[in-house]
């Protein structure tokens, strides 16, 4: 066997070729019998694990007066029932599509500005050489840890005496520097992970660090900022705390459900709808660029 | 690499070096592309860690000192040892098990021709907010079987393996018929075959009356056969009792034993829907005929999900959903980086599969399985949004977590913030030791 085989698992299925050749059919059937247990059994795994997103969204195409009498399965007995009244309803609550818009300009703004600030001092940390650079990224990976809970109450006061508290920036500005730790981890590492000639002949021409920063680090570094703008996004899409304690007003979906959720069972009509709508889009981004996030994932954790 | 010396502070170092006019313009530069990130940090991260340590020496508004009082109150109140208690739990139960379904999906998965789909398929939740996600088994888990999905499963499975019964409460008529629903209800006269057997009960209330049920019969027997009639034994005005009369429904689906005259059941059936039944083919001899406790098995009302007892491991159902397809993701990028010719070759000499396994397999993926539950372990100290959207308002206080209760000390009207930052920096000395795991493994790599 040559000594580097595994490029990717998948194709390491457990039938050795060799034997297929002698083996005869009825062989083969009895193997593939033995084996449909085992196929159902992953079949139901899989199942329980999207069942439960399927129910929220038949939950949420329940008419408002079944909702709270039976349960999302009815719908398939009965697919008449089906609405889409709720969802009417719900971008009807202008409320609800305040918050929309606010979740959208939080997680785009904040990762747009998290991908900057931390793609610049990746570079620093990566390839400028400055005093204590070590130490500092020392302190960085320690910063990857720390519980935004420490940080609730002191902000909390900065922000209501300086005018950030309940704003848009203020939540933008506290989501990025506690995705910083681990934006400038992921990005430092890939861009010292860049060819060494490619920045020094750079710089053998005369361009300015941040005419390499502009058109080759960015370029050549784009798989790790996907990741890490995926990321973000999603963080900050799918947050509750940070929103719950700087905003009041101002409301991304999360909080407004909650709110709502505070007098459950009432109003789950509202509740269903919203929910499913704030899992769509986080779920539509992770679908079309799943890839970006598993290595994002395997590159913050296994490293 | 060589440093430059320490002093990190740009003076500008007199003439000494020879005019260097690039220096000043590279450390510009470099000062350029890290301030941002040094700002904010040190705004939003660094500063306000340092202050909270403080504050959490003082008082509910701050200018009262009060040494490590928070503290002693964070140690010796309810709701927050509960907090403690409830998150030691988390911590020693769901790393673990995220890790084992994990590593379990992980290698079953190399075995079916469509492990793409399934991993997508697990791997989802985690593009889900824990809010949502909570939202989601919310729903799954209401008590109420026509409601709660789990609760549904749960009663359908119990349906499969013994139906419940079609009462859940009901008297005997007469004094003809003795016992009680735990022990069923028995007509004191023995019977033979040919003979009938009615057997009254009142008590049900109207609404409680099985669906379907008709007006009562009393059917005659055949040679060989004991028949009779379970009844509700009672119509408007009152009625005769132990006589089937107009108007008393039959009760259908009622289990009937026939008992020999030692006490054991010989046979049992069910009644129909004018409440008759009938034993076909009985031997010669004196027998009973009851109602069995069966009739009256109460039926399922649903396991309280969202009660006090049982959040936390709700909660944590939902929570090792969203987590088991990271650990699934991560240990398939390790196991996928395991040599094949290091399994072949155990293989060759002739381990078995689980020997390969447990052998080589898992102590190749050690290292993988330590940061799979370092991770979590981080992740669960930090459980917080999930519990707000699977619990209740009403069982809070049993799912708490240092998390939640450092937020809702602080913020949702009690206000206390010296006693909420001394949860925060309780929950931030418990992930230190992941802290300095992070900065040895770095150093290890760097060197």
């Amino acid at each position: 066997m040559a000594s580097t085989a595994p490029i990717d698992a998948p194709t390491a299925s457990p039938v050795p070729a060799p034997r297929v050749r002698t083996e005869s059919r009825a062989a083969w059937v009895a193997r593939q019998a033995a084996r449909l247990p085992f196929q159902i059994l992953m079949i139901i795994i899989a199942l329980l694990w999207l069942v439960p997103t399927f129910g929220l969204l038949l939950t949420s195409l329940m008419p408002a007066d079944q909702i709270s009498e039976v349960g999302w399965w009815k719908l398939f007995a009965e697919p008449s029932m089906a609405t889409l009244e709720n969802y009417r309803a719900m971008f009807d609550n202008s409320d609800l599509v305040d918050a929309l818009i606010t979740t959208a300009i939080i997680a785009v703004g904040n990762t747009v500005l998290l991908v900057l600030v931390a793609a610049l001092a990746g570079y620093a940390f990566a390839w400028l050489k400055f005093p204590g650079r070590d130490a500092l990224f020392v302190v960085v990976i320690g910063l990857l840890v720390v519980p935004l809970q420490v940080a609730l109450i002191p902000i909390f006061s900065l922000y209501n005496s300086t005018g950030l508290f309940d704003t848009e920036l203020g939540l933008i500005l506290f989501h990025v520097a506690f995705g910083l730790p681990f934006g400038i981890f992921l990005l430092r590492n890939f861009f010292a992970g860049i060819p060494k000639d490619i920045l020094e002949s750079a710089r053998i021409d005369g361009a300015s660090e941040a005419r390499i920063f502009f058109r080759l680090i960015l370029p050549l570094g784009l798989p790790a900022i996907a990741s890490l703008a995926i990321f973000q996004f999603l963080w900050t899409w799918n947050d509750l705390i940070v929103a719950l304690t700087f905003g009041r007003d101002v409301q991304p979906l999360t909080v407004a459900i909650f709110s709502q959720l505070r007098q459950f069972g009432s109003n789950i009509e509202l509740i269903a709808p919203a929910s499913f709508l704030s899992l769509a889009i986080p779920l539509a981004v992770f679908l079309a660029f799943q890839r970006y996030f598993v290595q994002g994932l395997l590159a913050g954790s296994v490293k | 690499m060589a440093l430059a010396d320490a002093s990190s502070v740009p003076a500008p170092p007199p003439g000494l070096d020879g005019p260097d006019p690039g220096r000043w313009r590279r450390r510009l530069t470099t000062a350029a592309f890290l301030a941002p990130a040094v700002v904010m940090l040190g705004v939003w991260v660094v500063y306000p860690t340092i202050r909270t340590i403080v504050r959490s020496l003082f008082g509910r508004d701050g200018s009262e000192w009060v040494g490590l009082g928070n503290y002693e109150t964070l140690f010796t109140t309810d709701t927050l040892v509960t907090a403690i208690q409830n998150n030691a739990i988390w911590v020693a139960v769901v790393p673990a098990l995220v890790a084992a379904i994990g590593m379990v999906f992980a290698v079953l998965t190399e075995r079916i021709s469509w492990k793409v789909g399934f991993r997508t398929a697990v791997f989802m939740p985690m593009a889900i907010s824990m809010f949502a996600a909570g939202v989601i088994w919310h729903i799954m888990d209401e008590k109420d079987p026509e409601r709660g999905a789990v609760n549904a499963a749960i009663g359908a499975i119990k349906d499969v393996f013994g139906s419940s019964g079609v009462l859940s409460r009901a008297q005997p008529s007469s004094d003809a018929i003795t016992g009680s629903i735990s022990e069923g209800f028995v007509l004191q006269a023995t019977v033979r075959p040919g003979d009938g057997a009615l057997l009254g009960l009142t008590a049900i209330p109207p609404a409680e009356v099985p669906e379907g049920a008709e007006q009562a019969a009393t059917p005659q027997a055949a040679g060989g056969e004991i028949v009779g009639t379970v009844w509700r034994d009672f119509k408007p005005g009152g009625g005769e009792p132990g006589v089937v009369e107009a108007e008393e429904l039959g009760i259908p689906g009622a289990t009937v034993q026939l008992r020999d005259t030692s006490g054991d059941t010989v046979a049992t059936t069910k009644t129909d829907a004018d409440g008759s039944f009938a034993f076909t083919d009985v031997a010669d001899g004196e027998y009973q005929v009851a109602v069995a406790p069966e009739t009256f098995a109460a039926p399922f009302e649903g396991v309280s999900w969202l009660g006090p007892d049982l959040i936390t491991p709700a909660v944590m159902i939902a929570y090792i959903w969203v987590w088991a397809g990271f650990a699934m993701v991560v240990i398939a990028a390790g196991l996928s980086a395991i040599p094949r010719d290091v399994l072949e070759a155990a293989r060759t000499d002739g381990a078995t599969e689980w020997q390969v396994f447990r052998r080589v397999t898992v102590p190749l993926l050690a290292p993988v399985l330590s940061v799979v539950f370092v991770t979590m372990i981080i992740n669960v100290l930090k459980v917080f949004d999930i519990i707000l959207s699977v619990a209740p308002g009403s069982s809070q206080d049993d799912a708490n977590v240092i998390a939640l209760a450092m937020w809702r000390t602080s913020f949702s009207g009690v206000n206390d913030f010296g006693l909420g930052s001394a949860i925060a920096v309780l929950l931030f000395v418990l992930v230190i030791p992941a802290l300095a795991l992070n900065i040895r493994r770095f150093k290890r790599e760097e060197s």
